[in-house]
């Protein structure tokens, strides 16, 4: 049975068992609500939830563990001497698996029969040819070991998906069984299921752990592979960057946090600045109606999607900073060859990151308590001596914090650097040449042919982790200090 | 304290208060130049923002208008239907290329109806049209065989280098290396603008149409990846706005105060600070290495942006349930509703309004969201035509608005940046109607208590 003809199965006795419960309590009360422990909709919900919950939560636990486990078995048949020079265990997998799949479509297409699938042999018939025939299209000629592994793959996930309707069905049937037995005028239904609903809610709260869990484990598994395969000193220590997929690749992740790290730098030297004397103005001097206006204005960039941004610095920026510094350019200068540069990627990125540190700094400005103001100015000091003597060093941590929030926001960001800062991965401190940052690395590396087995793919898990870990210390550092600063003040 | 302690100390400055000594000019100038350095600032972000929107704008309008050549041709039965039994099978037997005679004669018609002077041969004359042509042209044949033997007037694409011409974009000092088109064809397309037989119009196609291969420029439209960007906020919808809210009642009226409760609490603010390249490796690993759920489904991009946006929804849900009145929970709880229904009943439909703006800011940001889907293969090109179930829209391959874009920025033919600039204006479009729907709510829902 497909897995959508199981779900809702499950769900329409679900649905049936609503009305059910409902009318079968009623009637054993004598038609009488007073009767019940709760309201009948709580017996309804109640045989709905056993039906179910239960089943459902079976069936995802299910849906996830049948591909490893099959695998797992499976790719315990192939013997090491079973693999060929230059493959390894997951290219063999990957081709079993759309073998398994090839087989699966020809029987359900009906081109082939379920005893033909099953008594084909790799040495007698050309498996590639009898597929392609039926329509299934195969990357390469199959191999008897694989053809068998296909074989026991496919069976193995047949039984295990008939298995799964199996328990499935007799899990939403039992659930039925058991509460419809249960509900009687006086269970108390509404307790039973208040207290399955506050554990779905758990379950929703819980996903955010999950999440993270999810993160860390996913880039972890593969970042250990890739420490598998490439040494760890040249990953965190080696100088040069230049991937080569033919192997001997040299990965090294300095490079690139230079390139992440000046752009970034780049970016606040244009945000901090503006953002910071935006803030001042708008929670110092202006008046309600200027700030009602300007307010939303500036966070509107904030809005802004960052696939903005990038085409504005390639298609503008760039080009802009290529007449005004390149070789015909109108000063002159020659210092600027290509449109992609630091410049161009951390301009672009400051203009985004300007509101993010304005409104930032505007509530941690305005935390400061009015009475510090008061006293400055009653002493005689000037509107902006009061903000830089007083309202800034009692704001600086927030400050501070924010900045660091910023910071962060821009190590992680990729369109940007993506469109904006080019490809060369190098250690120069000339802002017109173009460096590449981590993140534009983890799309490149990911985005192309590579398998997931060559050291050139698994990187950006690795770069992936670090980039993890230096935003989330970042962060982390960010809010302790911001939220320390805020206690000064409660 | 006596009276004696004043006479005493420094000897008072020989100034009237009513004239400004040298301090106090300097102080009052270094006030006005603190002042004005806000005000730049501000300016400054302001200029930003309406450089930003008027580069979008000027350069993008002109995606939404392209260039037609209307001309009449003579479906000629000799060259589609030699049999003349109308068998549609013989028909298909016809490629494109047996296509091309007839708008070459097209042409030929054209300049002598309209007694135009040229010396340009017919084949140099169709150049002038998209290569979609030849295919429009046959794949209305097969639509319609009766029709064979008539004359139909047509409205073809022309190319995107006489489109640019009609843009602006192309100008016969810029094609002087460009093989695509000559100076003679351009002379020939003022004389077809004359006769009127060439004009610019609005172009749906664009705003409905897929995504083409990068020789026809002309050709594309984001209708296609438009579908895609819908289905993955259908699924983001469907996901992120339950769990969000089951997540946020837990967290702000029943969990516990405990080390649990805190570790998901910090857990969910470090999320929303995630960089969002690294949810698009989660999904890599998870949803489509470990799950082999298909790649570049919008099923996929939908649970990568669920993950993404979760954090957000979260944030301002609770915001909203902490913005209703304890009056209100205790009122319920007094008049003997357990604490699920007090929640459920009264306080989550008070929260409601607040609940919704946060979800439709958080799609907005998912909307607008590109680095993950590019990690789970959402570009390239993606030939694709318009899903036809939802199943089809949710598993088979497509892309999404800011994909499609990125996939346009990356070609080498500038016209295709016309295109990219047209595509955010349709993506901003949407993300401003979507933020002033949840300021509208806001403002209409809005309660103070």
């Amino acid at each position: 049975m497909p897995l959508s003809w199981l779900v809702l199965s499950v769900l329409s006795l679900a649905a049936a068992g609503y009305f059910i419960g409902r009318i079968r309590v009623l009637k054993l009360a004598g038609g009488d609500v007073r009767a019940l422990h709760s309201l009948p909709i709580y017996y309804g919900t109640n045989v709905a939830v056993s039906v179910a919950v239960p089943a459902l939560a079976v069936l995802v636990v299910w849906l996830l563990a049948q591909p490893t486990l099959i695998e797992r078995s499976v790719s315990g048949m192939m013997a090491p001497e079973m693999i060929p020079e230059g493959s390894n265990l997951n290219l063999v997998m990957s081709d079993v698996r759309r073998v398994a799949d090839g087989l699966n479509t020809a029987i359900a297409g009906g081109a082939m029969s379920l005893a033909e699938a099953e008594a084909m042999d790799a040495t007698v018939v050309d498996v590639r040819a009898r597929l392609g025939e039926l329509g299934v299209a195969l990357g390469q000629d199959v191999r008897p070991e694989v053809l068998a592994a296909a074989k026991s793959y496919r069976s193995a996930a047949v039984t295990g998906n008939t298995l799964r309707t199996l328990i499935v069905l007799a899990l939403a049937v039992v659930g039925f069984g058991i509460s419809f037995s249960k509900t009687k005028p006086d269970y108390r239904a509404r307790n039973v299921v208040e207290r399955a609903v506050l554990a779905l809610l758990m379950g929703a709260a819980s996903l955010a752990i999950l999440t993270t869990v999810g993160i860390v484990l996913s880039m972890l598994f593969e970042t250990i592979n890739f420490f598998g395969l490439h040494n760890w000193r040249d990953f965190f220590f080696g100088t040069t960057w230049a991937p080569n997929f033919r192997g001997d690749s040299e990965l090294s992740i300095l490079p690139l946090l230079w390139g992440t790290l000046y752009i970034s730098f780049i970016a606040l030297l244009v945000a901090v600045p503006v953002g910071l004397f935006a803030a001042i103005y708008l929670s110092e001097y202006a008046g309600p109606k200027t700030r009602a206006i300007a307010k939303p204005l500036l966070e509107i960039l904030a809005g802004i999607p960052t696939i903005v941004y990038g085409l504005f610095a390639l298609l503008t920026v760039g080009p802009l900073l290529v007449n005004m510094f390149g070789q015909s350019g109108s000063l002159g200068l020659g210092w600027m060859s290509g449109a992609t540069s630091v410049l161009t990627a951390g301009i672009v990125m400051g203009i985004m990151l300007i509101p993010f540190v304005s409104s930032l700094s505007d509530d941690i400005i305005n935390a400061v308590p009015q009475t510090m103001r008061d006293g400055s100015l009653g002493l005689g000091a000037t509107p902006s001596e009061t903000i830089r003597q007083v309202v800034i060093p009692a704001a600086l941590p927030g400050i501070v914090g924010a900045i660091l929030l910023a910071a962060s926001r821009a190590i992680g960001e990729t369109m940007i650097v993506v469109m904006g800062a080019g490809a060369i991965a190098k250690f120069s401190a000339n802002p017109f040449e173009s460096m590449t940052t981590i993140t534009t690395r983890i799309v490149s590396q990911l985005t192309g042919d590579g398998d997931f087995s060559s050291p050139e793919t698994l990187v950006a898990f690795a770069l992936g982790l670090s980039l993890f870990v230096l935003t989330l210390g970042l962060n982390v550092l960010a809010l302790y200090i911001v939220r320390k600063y805020r206690e000064q003040y409660e | 304290m006596t009276d004696a302690t004043q006479n005493t100390g420094a000897v008072a400055p020989k100034s009237s208060l009513h004239t400004l000594d040298a301090r106090t000019k300097r102080r009052n100038a270094a006030e006005s130049r603190f002042k004005l350095y806000g005000m730049v600032a501000i300016g400054i972000g302001l200029l930003m923002l309406v450089t930003l929107l008027t580069t979008i704008l000027s350069k993008g309008t002109g995606a939404f208008t392209q260039t037609f050549v209307t001309m009449e041709v003579d479906l000629l039965e000799s060259k589609l239907d030699k049999s003349g039994e109308r068998d549609l099978e013989k028909i298909k037997k016809v490629t494109t290329f047996g296509y091309a005679p007839l708008i070459k004669s097209a042409f030929e018609k054209t300049v002598k109806t309209h007694g135009m002077e040229t010396d340009l041969k017919s084949k140099t004359m169709a150049k002038i049209l998209s290569k979609s042509a030849a295919s429009q042209l046959r794949n209305y044949v097969i639509a319609n065989p009766d029709q064979i033997g008539q004359t139909i007037e047509f409205r073809f694409l022309a190319n995107s280098r006489v489109d640019g011409y009609m843009k602006g974009r192309v100008t016969r000092d810029s094609i002087a290396n460009d093989k695509n088109i000559t100076p003679a064809q351009l002379d020939f397309v003022d004389q077809l603008i004359e006769v009127g037989a060439l004009t610019k119009t609005f172009n749906i196609d664009f705003i409905i149409g897929a995504d083409a291969s990068d020789q026809r420029p002309e050709a594309a439209g984001i209708g296609v990846a438009m579908m895609g960007s819908l289905f993955m906020m259908l699924v983001v919808l469907a996901l992120a706005l339950p769990i969000g809210v089951a997540a946020s009642i837990y967290l702000e009226e029943f969990a516990p105060k405990n080390w649990i409760t805190d570790i998901i609490e910090v857990n969910i603010s470090n999320l929303a600070a995630v960089p969002s390249i690294v949810f698009g490796i989660l999904g890599l690993a998870v949803f489509i290495n470990y799950m082999h759920l298909p790649q570049s489904a919008p099923l996929v991009g939908g649970l990568v942006l669920t993950l993404m946006t979760l954090p957000t929804i979260i944030i301002s849900t609770r915001a909203a349930l902490k913005a209703v009145p304890p009056s209100i929970r205790d009122a319920a709880l007094g008049v003997g509703a357990s604490k699920m229904q007090a929640v459920f009943h009264h306080v989550l439909p008070l929260a409601a309004p607040g609940i919704l703006t946060g979800t439709i800011i958080g799609l907005a940001q998912a909307l607008g969201e590109t680095a993950p889907l590019l990690l789970i293969g959402m570009i390239g090109f993606i030939a694709s035509n318009m899903p036809e179930t939802v199943g089809e829209g949710l598993l088979s391959p497509n892309s999404a608005m800011p994909a499609q874009i990125y996939e346009w920025a990356k070609r080498a033919d500038p016209a295709f940046y016309e295109r990219a600039w047209g595509g955010i204006i349709i993506l901003l479009i949407f993300l401003i109607s979507m933020n002033t729907l949840a300021v509208l709510l806001r403002r209409r829902f809005e309660r103070r208590w």
